[in-house]
């Protein structure tokens, strides 16, 4: 297998902080892989730098044997890379039917039936509400929804941060569910986390990221039993 | 008990009117029971009491209302905090699909029916409806709050005149050249303005609004500054509506027959003003359900999200800004042949405040909203000249009261739903 994205010694810097320290990681077709870590540690600035938002200062970030590092964000976005952003970030004016149609600007309408037939069948809960405004939904609909319009683009890469932030631990339990269902089906899915517990579970791989450095890699159960991961993110337990 | 059933509480609204009416009685017992006569007061009780008593029986009845069905669904519907758009389902059809057709054909009919003094002030209402749509696109749609749009009005009025003066071209020419030009502007203020938001846009448009005026008033080898310019009349093919036409050219009334009349030329620029009304809300519907119409909702409500999915929200700022401001620019062209003369002293920073009103008032983003609020801005101050003073004051007033009670607008923006194909996602 082929690398499908590849982070090479990446820096990242706020002004005069550095927020990542030569960060490599790589992300291989057809793998979940998930970065865990606790508030700060720069887990979101390194999906973001994937947009160029921010830059990075150094390093190359390579997606399908080309560096994105200097590409403009819907440039990336609408090459096959799709993400489900912190804090769900959907339109809340919009129907569920209209969120999920923004989602496929990258690749046009011509699938866009037949896609969102699928995201329906995924997300039983969006079809009850497809045509109802999405700020009226809870926030583990919104999630699913988030999720299921990064879909809608049809990705090679799907991009998930924090899809558990905010939610009640039986909805993040369902949206893992619904994860697993979408990994089974051949989808490449990087996964920003501070839920270890399930990132970890569901990832074939695994980063640990402290103070914007990778300080730990191994697969989804070596790290689950680690105990230096166990004392830091699952409660020592 | 039938009342009891209906949850009707007598009580309180003998509670209620009883307080309204003491209420009352404060506030009018000085101003209309007594009255002045000399160095004497006299009182009045009947008046007092008559309006007391007309009070006391409003609230009651107002509160039965408020306490039946109806009167809790009226009050949800008007003060429900909800936020933002009414979506409607995607195969909504509107009840009312007849009063269009009615409103347009009543419109046609207004010129032949109305005085000219009638027919100058619903020209200049139209006018402002043209700029309350195209405002309407960058702040209700975009969501991007430009404080100086009368810039664009400007610059499509001054292309008319100075189109006339130094190109010698005339009204039809200038209709298209003067949107494209004030398109142009719009690019040139979208560009600097990309990364921008809120109150350091709103700011910089100022700015921009400011900077064309200006400009407009000490270019005087171009623009005759403060002296202002002349600008043509249209043109019915090539008949003009003066009196005495140019050479080589046949004066609209001499032409049919007529008698001269100043009309005729107020009741053309109203039907060909009514037309690109028409056309402009026409496109602006379209607009709305495509993409680009999505894009800018989807960027007033999100712009990071629109970014993570693809859009690229250069274009889309950028289209918003020139197609809002092309319509400004036509707005100015009408603006310009309807007084026949302009001067930078009608597009002061009061004027875009004025627009940013009735888009405001109207309803952000509500087509239906914005026609309203600009007939009731323009048409109100002309039907209160009496109170000229108190103009701007009422003005102010309305926009407080219309902020607290009303901050969505008077008609809040809906629209029917969007979905893939219809029918086929079942």
């Amino acid at each position: 297998m082929t690398a499908l994205m590849e982070f090479k010694e990446v820096d990242v810097h706020y002004g005069p902080i550095q927020a990542l320290k030569k960060v490599s990681l790589e992300i291989k077709e057809g793998e979940i892989v998930t970065m865990i870590g606790a508030n700060g540690a720069g887990k979101s600035t390194l999906l973001m730098s994937i947009f160029g938002q921010p830059r990075i200062s150094a390093g190359q970030i390579i997606y399908r044997g080309e560096d994105i590092s200097n590409k403009s964000a819907h440039y990336v976005a609408s090459n096959g890379l799709a993400q489900s952003p912190e804090g769900r970030r959907i339109f809340p004016g919009m129907t569920v039917e209209e969120n999920l149609l923004m989602g496929t600007i990258p690749i046009g309408m011509d699938h866009a039936d037949e896609d969102m037939r699928k995201m329906f069948d995924l997300f039983s809960r969006l079809e009850e509400r497809r045509n109802q405004r999405a700020s009226t939904m809870s926030g583990g609909e919104q999630q699913m929804l988030a999720i299921a319009r990064a879909l809608m683009s049809r990705p090679k890469l799907l991009l998930l941060d924090e899809p558990s932030l905010g939610l009640a631990p039986i909805i993040v339990k369902q949206i893992f569910e619904i994860l697993k269902d979408v990994a089974s089906s051949g989808m490449t899915i990087f996964l920003v986390e501070q839920n270890a517990n399930h990132a970890l579970k569901l990832a074939d791989r695994g980063y640990v990221m402290v103070n914007g450095e990778i300080r730990m890699t191994g697969t989804g159960d070596e790290l689950l039993v680690n105990p230096e991961v166990r004392e830091a993110y699952l409660g020592g337990h | 008990m039938s009342q009891a059933a209906t949850g009707i509480d007598i009580k309180k609204s003998a509670i209620d009117s009883v307080l309204a009416g003491l209420i009352a009685l404060v506030v009018f017992g000085p101003i209309v029971g007594l009255v002045l006569d000399g160095f004497a007061f006299n009182a009045e009780p009947k008046r007092l009491f008559a309006i007391v008593a007309v009070v006391m029986v409003g609230r009651f009845l107002a509160s039965w209302f408020f306490q039946s069905t109806k009167g809790r669904d009226f009050l949800y519907k008007h003060t429900s905090k909800d936020e933002g758009v009414h979506v409607l389902a995607p195969g909504h059809k509107s009840k009312l699909k007849w009063i269009i057709p009615l409103t347009i054909l009543i419109a046609f009919a207004v010129p032949f029916i109305a005085s000219k003094y009638v027919l100058t002030v619903v020209i200049l209402g139209l006018i402002y409806v043209l700029l309350g749509l195209g405002l309407n696109i960058v702040v209700g749609l975009a969501g991007l709050l430009d404080l100086g749009f009368v810039g664009f009005y400007a610059i499509g009025a001054y292309g008319l005149a100075l189109g006339y003066e130094h190109l010698g071209l005339g009204f039809w020419s200038m209709l298209p050249i003067a949107a494209i030009v004030a398109a142009i502007f719009g690019a040139i203020l979208g560009f600097p303005v990309l990364r921008m938001h809120g109150d350091y846009l709103a700011i910089v448009t100022l700015g921009f609004g400011e900077i064309i005026r200006l400009v407009l008033t000490n270019w005087t080898d171009l623009t005759h500054g403060p002296n202002g310019m002349n600008a043509p009349l249209p043109t019915f093919f090539g008949l003009e509506f003066k009196r005495r036409a140019s050479e080589g050219h046949v004066p609209f009334h001499e032409f049919f027959g007529l008698s001269y009349s100043s009309a005729y030329k107020y009741i053309f620029i109203y039907l060909v003003l009514l037309l690109v009304v028409l056309g402009v809300l026409y496109v602006k519907k379209r607009l709305t359900q495509m993409p680009i119409g999505r894009a800018w909702e989807a960027l007033r409500e999100d712009e990071i999200a629109c970014r993570s999915l693809g859009l690229n929200h250069v274009l889309v700022k950028l289209s918003a800004f020139m197609i809002g401001a092309s319509t400004g620019g036509l707005a100015g062209v009408f603006f310009a042949t309807y007084q026949g003369f302009v001067n930078p002293s009608s597009f002061t920073f009061f004027e875009s405040a004025l627009i940013l009103a009735i888009v405001v008032l109207g309803g952000m983003g509500s087509t239906l909203g914005v026609v309203i609020a600009a007939f009731v801005l323009t048409v109100a101050p002309e039907l209160l000249r009496e109170f000229a003073d108190y103009r701007v004051l009422a003005f102010g007033i309305l926009m407080v009261l219309m902020m607290i009670w009303k901050p969505r607008g008077l008609v809040r923006m809906t629209r029917i739903g969007v979905s893939a194909r219809e029918g086929n996602v079942k």
